[in-house]
Parts: structure tokens; C-alpha cells; sequence
């Protein structure tokens, strides 16, 4: 492993444990105020480790919902992370199979995002690098939940103190950060549109799986550039023109 | 500390299903030979597209505290980190819900 980049994850990585920390105790409140234990709470942060559908999973146990329906809905929710594993798979081809394993335990949305980002900006995404990045945020996790349980009698009402806008405000963060991609406009506003009618007419949690979908295929089937945007290229390119 | 061990169960099928999105997508796509083009296109979108469902619903069904915070936000997040997006986001909610009474 080496040292310094495994210090230069920890570092990425402890902005997204600071930024999900109210997301892991506002999961603890709720988890709690749903019928969950303390202890409970703790071992879905620490086997599941996927935020939306935490919140998504402990919603459904408060309403007694059968257990296929409560995992194929944290399935739904979740679906996006095929298409993150299968986006990922171009650069972690020199991984070993037990550091593949880790890779995509740890691969929640940021991690993605963060691990795409340094890919494209022609660093090389090392073992060591992803770890500490995602372990600095594993951690927390699931030791603020468990905070957030104890003191989740002392919360009361999420919305009193204005906990419920961090979540989209967040994801929003994330999606701005992709908006230097070639057909990022059409995409978001199509993938916008579907999620909203699905959420109408079909229902939470489906409409993650289906306004994703709308915004993929409609990517798939844009023109596509007369040569794909090339991150070197384009470097070299505005070098001459300083010169 | 009460452990349901039947909450346990669904906890742990939760974590498989989870698990398996993760590592589904890397399968499919190693078994294939090369992407083509469209392909590399829609996996291009992939995060723009499914993030983007995490906040328009929640902008549309939100009430105007909501909308107005999210709007706020997104400027901020066109010039600023995603930290200080939480921080504007947050505030303007809270001024609204205690000025405005909601």
C-alpha cells in the first residue's frame, strides 16, 4: 500500500465523513423513533452502508411491511450501483480480487463520484488511495448512527431543525459536480421529469430506478461528439494557445 | 439492547441485495469484450442521471421552504463546495420555518 496516497484518501475522504455525519445520526434518530435498537441500527450501517436506502429500509420496517418488499425496494435504491460498478470496471482492472471485494463494499455515491473524478484527471486510482478514502468515511458511519440513536429522543422533530433539506441537498452538490459532461443538461431535465412522474404515478422507490433509466437511454441514443472529449487533448490543446 | 433476529435476517438480505448492485454492474461489463460507444455514452450519464432522481422529487413534493433552499443551494454550488451548498441550504430553511411560522 502506499502510504502517501492511502493519507491523500483519508484527507478526500474525511470532507464526505463530515458531510454524511448528520445523514448517520439523522439514520440513528430515525432507525430508533421506527422500532430499531441500538444495536440494530449499527448493523445495518455497518452491513448495508448505503444512506438513501437506510432511511428508505427503516421507513418500511416502521410500516410492517413484508420482508421481499422492504429489500426489493433497498434493491430499487440501490440499482444505480450497477451502472457505478459497471463505470468503475475501466479502472480498477489492476486490483487484486480481495481489494475488488473492498472496493465495491465501499462504493457508495461519493466514493463513485470522488474515484471517477481523479481517474479522469489522468491520476492513477490506486488500492490505497480508494481505501483510506472510503474507509474515513466507513467508519463514522457507523459509530454517528449509533450516537444518533442515543440521542434520537432528544431530537424530536428532523424537520424542527431543518435536518430533511440536507439529503437532496447534498445529492444536488454531487449532480453539479458532473455538469461539465458532454449531454449533462438533456440528461439531468429528462432523468428530472421521469423521476417526479414516476414518483407520482408509480411510486417510491421506483422512481429512482426509472428516471435514471430515462436519462441513460437518452444518453445512449444522442448523437454521439464527432470524437469523444479527450481530457489530454483538450490539456495539450490549451497549452498551445498560452504559448 | 434487544437483537430481533428476524430483523437481523431482512438487515442481512438488505446487505446481499446492496452487495450485489455493487458488484453486478463490473461483472456484466468484464464479461464484455469492448463497450461500444453508445454504451461508453449511457455509462458516461449514469451519475448525472441517477442523482438527479434523489433531488427532483424532493423539489417538487417539498413545500416552498424546500424549493427555495434547493435553489439557493444550487447557486451557491455553481461557485462553491458542497459543504457551503449544506450550510445555505440549511439556513434559508431554518429562517423560513421560523419567520414564516411553517
Amino acid at each position: 500500500m502506499n502510504r502517501a496516497d492511502f493519507v491523500e484518501g483519508l484527507r478526500g475522504g474525511s470532507a464526505v465523513a463530515l458531510a454524511s455525519a448528520p445523514f448517520a445520526a439523522l439514520f440513528g434518530a430515525l432507525a430508533v423513533e421506527n422500532g430499531m435498537s441500538l444495536s440494530e441500527a449499527a448493523f445495518m450501517s455497518a452491513t448495508v452502508y448505503a444512506g438513501a436506502s437506510q432511511m428508505v429500509g427503516i421507513e418500511l420496517f416502521g410500516h410492517n411491511v413484508h420482508a421481499w418488499l422492504i429489500v426489493l425496494s433497498i434493491l430499487a435504491v440501490n440499482f444505480r450501483h450497477v451502472l457505478y460498478s459497471a463505470a468503475l470496471a475501466r479502472y480498477i482492472g489492476h486490483f487484486t480480487p480481495m481489494q475488488k471485494f473492498f472496493t465495491f463494499f465501499l462504493l457508495v455515491d461519493p466514493q463513485f463520484a470522488e474515484a471517477v473524478k481523479r481517474s479522469e484527471a489522468g491520476k492513477p486510482l490506486t488500492f490505497a488511495w480508494y481505501f483510506g478514502f472510503g474507509i474515513i468515511i466507513y467508519i463514522p458511519w457507523v459509530l454517528i448512527s449509533v450516537i444518533g440513536g442515543m440521542l434520537g429522543g432528544f431530537i424530536g422533530d428532523p424537520k424542527a431543525i431543518g435536518l430533511d433539506i440536507l439529503l437532496p441537498a447534498y445529492f444536488l452538490g454531487i449532480v453539479l459536480g458532473f455538469r461539465k459532461r458532454a449531454n449533462f443538461l438533456p440528461v439531468a431535465l429528462v432523468s428530472a421529469v421521469a423521476s417526479v412522474l414516476a414518483y407520482r404515478y408509480v411510486g417510491s422507490p421506483w422512481h429512482v430506478s426509472l428516471g435514471a433509466a430515462a436519462g441513460i437511454v437518452l444518453a445512449a441514443l444522442l448523437p454521439l461528439p464527432p470524437q469523444e472529449p479527450d481530457l489530454e487533448a483538450d490539456a495539450l490543446q490549451s497549452e498551445v494557445h498560452e504559448v | 439492547m434487544e437483537f430481533d433476529l428476524n430483523m437481523a435476517l431482512v438487515i442481512l438480505a438488505a446487505a446481499a441485495a446492496t452487495f450485489a448492485t455493487r458488484i453486478g454492474g463490473y461483472i456484466l461489463i468484464t464479461r464484455m469484450k469492448s463497450i461500444p460507444p453508445r454504451m461508453e455514452a449511457a455509462l458516461n450519464a449514469v451519475p448525472a442521471a441517477v442523482l438527479t432522481t434523489l433531488v427532483a422529487p424532493a423539489f417538487f413534493i417539498g413545500g416552498w421552504d424546500s424549493k427555495l433552499a434547493l435553489i439557493v443551494a444550487l447557486f451557491v454550488g455553481l461557485r462553491f463546495t458542497h459543504t457551503w451548498m449544506l450550510v445555505a441550504a440549511w439556513i434559508v430553511v431554518m429562517i423560513w420555518r421560523h419567520t414564516a411560522g411553517v
